[in-house]
């Protein structure tokens, strides 16, 4: 099991190392002294009852590499009147000439479509293609958020909540996706159960703090059931 | 908002007392009984002729507006300046006919002047409403787009997409105003609509005049079918390719309007009676000359102006309040409604300066015809747009069962706030209105304008133009704290803000 606070710091592999950070999201502490250190090809989960802060640790990291983080939005953050494919497109603004994107925006050029067609049939949503991001069902929107930061790549993928409208037989495949699509990522999620099957570290966070983080394997029900009823040893009250 | 209503009904009230309201036409009734027999009977051999004048109509729209709207979104992005902001505010606050009498002289009757009479003033609309639109954008798709991306990938990935609705919708809209503005132009003598209609009125040919009305409100509920966004650019390019034949401009008018006609008359008397046209700055007589225009003319034409506008309101706000009631699915029948609903389609569509010179035909020069134009049009725009909103509401089930009731009760409170809303926002626009329906005979600032261009007293005129912009801008301020202090909704500019 790759535990990850165990490993011995590599300059190179580091890409993040946030020690005792503090965020105020207006009157409240969202974090209050959160250690975390993220490797480069680590692939970890984040899992809290809601308002522990999973959103803005996200953010927080975010932040700190703003060129190198491509991010699935919790709210998708997509444009509805645009297609799915234009939607997946804008990943990659940064690449493209000005007047490429203008081209591709209104009238999409044969080898770019095909290029991206592969990664919708992964999606599973070859046939929405050109379809307005408002007539698509809230699972299939998400879908084309993951797919929008996987091909807009970058050495990190932060997903808030990536599947959470995606229906329960597809989010495995959409989880899988995601992780074999980047090489770096760290999604927060709800679903313990999921997340645990489908990561191998575990940072459990409450309160704006870091419960534990271990190995998948490791957690155990005990841990999980401090972590959402509050009962934590570790987690003395302020 | 009960007790401001009231207040505003008030001053409404104690204006109209102090207005000038008689009919003074000897036979007013007759004359409205051979208006309408002509409206019954419309004279379809005059049409073939009017080609040119329809034409003339929608291609001046389309270049005023295409211009408008490319000079209105470059502004749009720089409207938090508060040059740019002020600039507009003037702008928008001359009515197209006014900057018509101030192209005029400069271009003459050509169609320059009729595509820059729209292209100016809305313009400085575009620039306030696309700026607006811009403001209220759902920034959180444009903020997940990569970070490196040009400004202009991200605008239009990010942004452009999610407000390109509103815009299609408000650009529509303006269309329809655009041509009502070009068909109103004929009026004061471009060749669009308008000349035909003012020589039939003036003529009593009434079957003459109704057709060519017709065929207005036809090219209007026809705009849907042929208005497409991809065709627009080819009407457009249509429309400067036909209009450009007719352009022949002189700098040497334009550089003599705005280097010495419009300069004070005491300033460029000796230079014009000694022939060498030089000018001097004898302050003294440019003060009693200035002192003069306010006292007799600026003054009263702003206080005839108010008393028309606050008249106009309160009418326009009760018309408002019944109509949007007799043409709501929740109150009146079926049949009832479609009739109501075709009027208001018809007042909303017909020029309030048309209606005004129809009505001073009938009763004579007083109030009492730019009164009643004033309050036609923009209540029935109210009425329609306060039904429409009461329509797509849903009532409880146990809602009252009288129709009266239901309107009081459940109806009326749940639009009101919007109403007053959009009511508000149409103060300017009648005020605007009131000022430019002088030209027809009543003693607000544009009597003042007219006789002053009539006498070719262009120096006169652009002070008089001065403060009817001046009023305008302080209506539409006085209008803001006002709808702040209700409370009431923003974002309802985009129906009705002109």
């Amino acid at each position: 099991m790759p535990a990850a606070a165990a490993q011995g710091p590599t300059a190179a592999g580091e890409l993040f190392d946030l020690r005792d950070e503090h965020v105020r999201a207006g009157a409240t502490e969202a974090l209050r002294g959160v250690d975390l250190r993220v490797d480069r090809g680590e692939k970890l989960v984040v899992i809290g009852p809601s308002g522990a802060g999973k959103t803005t640790l996200l953010r927080l990291l975010q932040a700190r590499r703003p060129a190198d983080c491509a991010c699935v939005h919790q709210d998708y953050a997509l444009v509805p009147q645009l297609s799915a494919f234009h939607n997946v497109y804008a990943g990659r603004l940064d690449r493209n000439s000005t007047l490429a994107n203008l081209v591709d925006l209104a009238r999409p050029r044969r080898r770019v479509v095909e290029e991206l067609r592969p990664l919708f049939r992964d999606l599973g949503l070859e046939d929405k293609l050109f379809e307005a991001v408002s007539q698509l069902s809230g699972g299939q929107q998400q879908r084309v958020a993951v797919g929008r930061a996987l091909y807009q790549g970058g050495a990190v993928v932060l997903a808030d909540e990536p599947v959470s409208a995606v229906d329960p037989h597809q989010a495995g495949d959409v989880l899988e996706l995601l992780k074999a699509g980047c090489e770096t990522a760290v999604v927060a999620m709800h679903d313990v159960d999921l997340a645990l099957r489908h990561f191998d570290r575990a940072v459990g966070l409450r309160e704006g703090r870091v419960a534990f983080d271990l190995g998948s394997a490791e957690v155990g029900a005990a841990r999980l059931e401090a972590l959402y009823r509050g009962e934590a040893g570790a987690e003395p009250s302020t | 908002m009960l007790k401001a209503s009231l207040w505003f009904l008030a001053v409404g009230l104690a204006c109209l007392a102090l207005a000038d309201i008689e009919i003074v036409t000897l036979d007013p009734w007759g004359e409205l009984g051979r208006l309408l027999s002509g409206f019954a009977r419309p004279d379809l051999r005059a049409l073939p002729a009017m080609g040119q004048a329809l034409l003339n109509t929608v291609t001046f729209a389309f270049c005023g507006l295409s211009l408008a709207v490319l000079l209105g979104s470059g502004l749009a992005f720089v409207f938090e300046h508060r040059v740019v902001r002020l600039g507009c505010a003037a702008v928008r606050a001359v009515h197209e006919i006014f900057w018509a009498f101030l192209f005029l002289p400069m271009v003459g009757l050509n169609p320059v002047c009729g595509v820059l009479a729209i292209a100016i003033p809305y313009a400085g609309v575009f620039a306030k409403v696309y700026a607006e639109i811009l403001q209220e954008a759902d920034r959180r798709p444009m903020q997940a787009l990569p970070p490196g991306s040009s400004p202009v990938s991200r605008f239009c990935y990010g942004i452009l997409p999610t407000i390109w609705p509103n815009l299609k919708a408000y650009t529509s809209y303006r269309l329809e105003c655009a041509l009502r503005s070009s068909a109103v132009l004929g009026f004061i003598g471009l060749p669009t609509l308008g000349f035909h209609l003012e020589t039939a009125f003036r003529e009593g040919l009434y079957g003459e005049a109704a057709a060519l009305l017709y065929v207005f409100y036809l090219l209007i509920a026809s705009l849907r079918y042929w208005v497409r966004p991809r065709l627009v650019v080819l009407y457009a390019a249509l429309s400067a390719w036909a209009v450009s034949p007719e352009v022949h401009l002189s700098w040497v008018n334009v550089k003599r309007f705005l280097s010495w006609e419009i300069l004070p008359w005491p300033m460029r008397r000796e230079g014009f009676q000694d022939g060498s046209l030089d000018i001097a700055f004898p302050v003294e007589q440019m003060w009693s000359w200035f002192d003069v225009l306010v006292r007799h003319q600026a003054l009263p034409g702003v206080w005839n102006t108010v008393l028309l506008t606050q008249a106009a309101l309160a009418a326009t706000g009760l018309f408002a309040v019944v109509f949007l009631g007799v043409a709501c699915r929740h109150v009146s029948p079926a049949p009832v409604r479609r009739l109501v609903h075709f009027g208001l389609i018809v007042g909303r569509t017909t020029p309030e300066y048309l209606l005004a010179y129809v009505f001073l035909q009938l009763w004579g020069p007083s109030m009492l015809p730019a009164l009643v134009a004033i309050l036609l049009h923009n209540g029935a725009i109210l009425s329609y747009l306060g039904a429409g909103s009461a329509n797509v509401m849903r009532l409880r089930l146990d809602a009252p069962r009288r129709a009266l009731d239901r309107y009081a009760w459940e109806v009326l409170p749940r639009v009101y706030g919007q109403f007053l809303a959009f009511l508000f926002y149409r103060w300017e626009v009648m005020m605007r209105e009131s000022a430019i329906l002088g030209i027809l005979g009543v003693t607000t600032l544009g009597f003042f304008i007219d006789s002053a261009i009539a006498e070719d007293k262009l120096d006169q005129a652009v002070v008089l133009i001065g403060f009817t912009a001046l009023l305008n801008m302080g209506i539409d301020s006085i209008s803001q704290v006002v709808r702040r202090r209700l409370r009431l909704a923003s974002g309802a500019s985009l129906a009705v803000a002109d």
